[in-house]
């Protein structure tokens, strides 16, 4: 593993090289992006991207807590939390570019 | 919302723009994030959220009709971890 993390930069220089755009154009396209999908799971949208993975909401009923360290219990509210369920592929890509 | 809709949300945003580019630039987005987990590499999407590769141990599995025992091999797994940003307006009003 190589273990770099990858920002809006990098993703923008991918980008910059397949599309002929300015660099702030293409900030501004990939926000745009990374806010279309926000906007959609927070009306409860599930967002289903084909071969790369489904982002949903799902909502969790108000239970009770413990704080770890005192054993103090406290409510923890209903809330709403989105999960990603990553697709076949890109487990598979994912597996197999991190193996041996 | 699926992808081609998420496409044709940003081109009707970008009336400037190819569609054939918008697509491009979605498809760019989604495949990096997965070449860079296939690497061992994290992305970190402020505000959205962050993608990163874990590990699972090998295991003693059990095949479950038969009940034999199986050893199942490690294996890396991609994983997202929801931004605080997001994870608030999810909780807003």
């Amino acid at each position: 593993m190589s273990d770099k993390t990858l920002t809006r930069m990098d993703l923008a220089e991918a980008i910059h090289t397949e599309v002929g755009l300015s660099r702030n154009d293409i900030a501004e396209l990939v926000e745009s992006v990374l806010r279309h999908i926000s906007d959609a799971l927070v009306r409860g949208e599930t967002v289903k991207i084909s071969s790369f993975g489904t982002f949903s909401v799902r909502a969790k009923a108000a239970r009770v807590g413990r704080n770890p360290k005192t054993g103090q219990e406290v409510p923890i509210h209903p809330r709403r939390v989105l999960t990603f369920r990553p697709s076949h592929l890109m487990k598979d890509r994912v597996a197999a570019g991190n193996r041996g | 919302m699926i992808r081609s809709e998420l496409i044709q949300r940003i081109s009707d945003e970008n009336p400037h723009l190819y569609q054939r580019d918008v697509e491009r630039i979605v498809n760019t987005i989604f495949e990096q994030v997965t070449e860079a987990m296939a690497r061992g590499d994290r992305v970190e999407l402020r505000g959205f959220g962050a993608f990163s590769v874990k590990r699972r141990d090998s295991r003693i599995g059990r095949n479950p009709r038969t009940g034999e025992s199986v050893e199942v091999e490690e294996k890396h797994v991609p994983f997202f971890k929801t931004g605080k940003l997001l994870r608030d307006r999810l909780n807003e009003s």
